[in-house]
């Protein structure tokens, strides 16, 4: 589906690079045609009514294409992590996922870094690159061996791409579902210290480094990690940090009487590792924030805490979260949409993301203040599980275009 | 169906259901200290009625008792099973290494389905955390916690506390309110993968007694500080003025990996013998939930000792203390006076 006509968004605030400005949008071809210029003849006009004109989130390390949920989230590309039954870690796998939510919805496919996500022997990641993969990614796992990571690196660095880790030291996590410490101890559930997070951040920054190659941390959730990010990227290691809402709005508190929607991976940690996610997408250690969209139904998630599966429906949520703490001062508007979405376009290297002139008219019209709740039994999603359920939230979007074409919401 | 039991414990609880305001079982963090009095206070008839050569009630005369167990058990299947028939109960035990759970049916369903047979009680065991709360909420009979992987044991945790009352009664040093304030109780052994020590912490610190936790920093839960309890990693040092030791066996078949180089050297350093249990108090009394590996975690000549261990009194408070947890519970549907449907609510 190509865009017909010119479409022209006017009364909206625009949520630009240099900061929210009240102007007009006009979409052409499937284009941002101009960012303040005035109406033409032929233009379909949309009154924006003094709501947020925003870029189309961009979702950096999702489990599942679920498109309702998606644009009900104002999501317009996502990037598939490679944890697909079958892996993404073959070209033509790769090549049939990038193709797979067309033409409303654009799936970036993650490249499986090592063959079966095994860790061990590394896959065919040039050849999936020209298939479609916009970046290489571990999956679910770390990869626990520093030679096969090295030679990853280095891999990836030749071809330009940056490598998404999950950085969890193997050994020290094993079978935990949570987070050494108070609550862990009295549910009794196995736990792993918050350090085999940082151990493995510090292995993988200090990889990147040697390697030459750009490094992207898909979620940092500890106090200590997070310092070692603020630490290599203050000496110039091409190093991301992303993290989901779950980290920064819900402490290992939310696992009381074993409730299966808060079982995470990473699990969730305490206040403390929590005020830190906070303050350190305050202070730009953060760079993306993603939905890590994992819609998992009762099957996953009706059992005993340790046998659930981790994860949650997150696509419906994530910008209501995100727009908290723009609420909560922490950071402003144009950086809430440089976390979901001018930052993860620019790691995944598409032409999105941002309102600029001759970037893809991937548009959302956000109300910000709109309130709504949370409810895992009426959501868009595949499966509702998601850990806000029942909560209040704020902020919704109203109208979204993907290429200048509306997608009815 | 009404029965003529002993009401012994009326006048100093709430009266009726307002006594034990739950319908299941699932954890000592869910009880306050006057719920845990009243269900230790139920016991005592119990106790009495085990000791006579007569062993019968009909209490839970028609009623049928299903004991799930999850996991292979012994002594605490068997606790429950003559529990149940001792109050003419019908008991029925599933094991689930010989159930539809190997075949791949979810928990879930199993529970729906042994709800739907119609039990008027179903006793768990599993080897996951929070199980046992999950069935609890998807059935409509009251759910008893027979241990859930390492979160809560609590029928355990009352057995020690009646136990140790009894032992403390028989030397004149009970307390008349029943709290045991002051004392000081050590637990040692692998308390990281222990519900029996989870559900003693709650239980014990609610009566008041000082809870001391000893193992090896890799057996010990990170953070269990936050539950009120001292940490030792040298035994001796726990040992010193303690008035109760209780010791734990190592769950080789809970462990994920090696925690301990031997069971040699876990004896050598953690096991009880004369000589460290004469660094605790005069009299110390000596517990151990079994089963005991004799020669790890306690020598043979401690755990016989007649007027040190009540490691056998246990085993015999277990199936009281199962007894009343099973006609309290079961109070609501028998209708007894007091604990009916909106009688107290």
């Amino acid at each position: 589906m190509k865009q017909q006509a010119p479409i022209a968004i006017t009364g909206g605030r625009l949520v630009t690079p240099a900061g929210v400005v009240e102007s007009t949008l006009r979409l052409a071809e499937g284009r941002i045609a101009s960012v303040g210029a005035s109406l033409e003849d032929g233009d379909e006009v949309v009154d924006a009514r003094g709501q947020l004109v925003a870029p189309g989130l961009v979702d950096l390390g999702v489990f599942a294409i679920d498109k309702p949920a998606f644009h009900f989230g104002g999501i317009t590309r996502a990037a598939l992590m490679p944890d697909q039954s079958p892996p993404l870690d073959f070209p033509s796998r790769v090549r049939f996922a990038a193709q797979s939510g067309k033409p409303d919805f654009w799936v970036h496919p993650l490249a499986g870094a090592t063959v079966g996500l095994a860790g061990s022997q590394l896959a065919e990641i040039a050849l999936m690159r020209d298939g479609g993969a916009r970046a290489i990614a571990t999956g679910r796992s770390w990869i626990a061996d520093s030679g096969v990571m090295l030679r990853l690196l280095q891999y990836a660095a030749m071809l330009d791409m940056v490598v998404v880790s999950h950085a969890e030291d193997g050994g020290l996590a094993g079978k935990a579902v949570a987070t050494a410490g108070e609550m862990a101890t009295r549910l009794g559930l196995p736990s792993a210290p918050a350090e085999a997070e940082a151990l493995a951040v510090a292995r993988d920054i200090d990889l990147a480094e040697l390697a030459g190659a750009r490094l992207h941390l898909r979620q940092v959730t500890t106090a200590r990690a997070l310092e070692l990010v603020r630490q290599a990227k203050a000496r110039g290691v091409a190093v991301t940090a992303g993290v989901t809402p779950a980290h920064f709005m819900l402490s290992d508190l939310a696992l009381a009487e074993f409730r299966t929607f808060a079982r995470m991976s990473p699990p969730l940690r305490p206040e403390e590792d929590r005020q830190a996610v906070i303050a350190a997408i305050g202070d730009g250690t953060i760079d993306v924030v993603s939905s890590g969209h994992d819609p998992r139904g009762p099957e996953d998630k009706r059992l005993p805490f340790a046998d659930a599966a981790p994860g949650m429906a997150g696509a419906e949520t994530l910008l209501a979260m995100v727009l908290t703490l723009v609420r909560d001062g922490v950071i402003d508007m144009e950086r809430a949409f440089a976390l979901v979405a001018a930052n993860p376009a620019a790691i995944l290297g598409v032409d999105a993301g941002v309102i600029r002139e001759g970037a893809e008219a991937d548009i959302a019209v956000v109300d910000p203040e709109r309130p709504w709740v949370v409810d895992s039994r009426k959501m868009e999603a595949q499966a509702g599980n998601t850990p806000f359920d029942r909560q209040p939230a704020q902020g919704r979007v109203t109208a979204l275009w993907k290429g200048g074409v509306a997608i009815a919401l | 169906m009404t029965s003529q039991q002993n009401t012994s414990s009326q006048g100093h609880f709430p009266a009726g259901g307002r006594a034990f305001p739950h319908r299941d079982l699932v954890s000592i963090g869910a009880l306050q200290t006057h719920e845990i009095l009243f269900l230790l206070e139920e016991a005592e008839q119990w106790v009495h009625l085990n000791r006579q050569p007569s062993k019968h009630s009909d209490a839970l005369a028609g009623l049928t008792i299903i004991n799930a167990f999850f996991e292979n058990s012994t002594r605490t299947l068997l606790s429950f099973e003559i529990a149940g028939k001792r109050l003419g109960a019908d008991v029925v035990n599933m094991h689930a290494a010989q159930s539809s759970v190997k075949k791949g049916e979810t928990l879930i369903d199993t529970a729906v389905t042994l709800n739907a047979m119609r039990a008027d009680a179903i006793v768990i065991r599993h080897g996951s955390s929070g199980a046992v709360g999950l069935i609890a909420g998807k059935v409509d009979c009251p759910v008893l916690n027979a241990g859930d992987g390492q979160h809560e044991h609590p029928t355990q945790a009352l057995l020690d506390t009646l136990a140790l009352r009894h032992k403390l009664r028989e030397r004149g040093e009970a307390s008349s309110d029943g709290m045991m304030t002051g004392m000081v109780v050590t637990i040692c052994g692998d308390i990281l993968h222990s519900r029996v020590a989870r559900s003693n912490i709650l239980c014990l610190q609610a009566l008041g007694a000082s809870v001391r936790l000893c193992a090896p920093p890799a057996l010990m839960p990170a953070g269990v500080e936050a539950m009120g309890v001292e940490v030792f990693h040298h035994f001796e040092d726990a040992l010193s003025g303690s008035d109760v030791v209780m010791m734990l066996r190592l769950q080789n078949e809970r462990m994920d990996g090696q925690y301990i180089p031997s069971p040699r050297e876990y004896r050598h350093l953690y096991g009880l013998n004369q000589q460290r249990l004469a660094l605790a108090r005069p009299d110390a009394i000596v517990m151990h939930p079994g089963p005991m590996n004799r020669g790890v975690e306690i020598e043979s000549d401690v755990a016989d000792m007649p007027d040190r261990s009540i490691i056998t009194q246990q085993v015999e408070m277990g199936v009281a203390i199962r007894m009343a947890c099973l006609d309290v519970l079961t109070r609501k549907a028998r209708k007894i006076p007091g604990w009916g449907e909106g009688e107290w609510v």
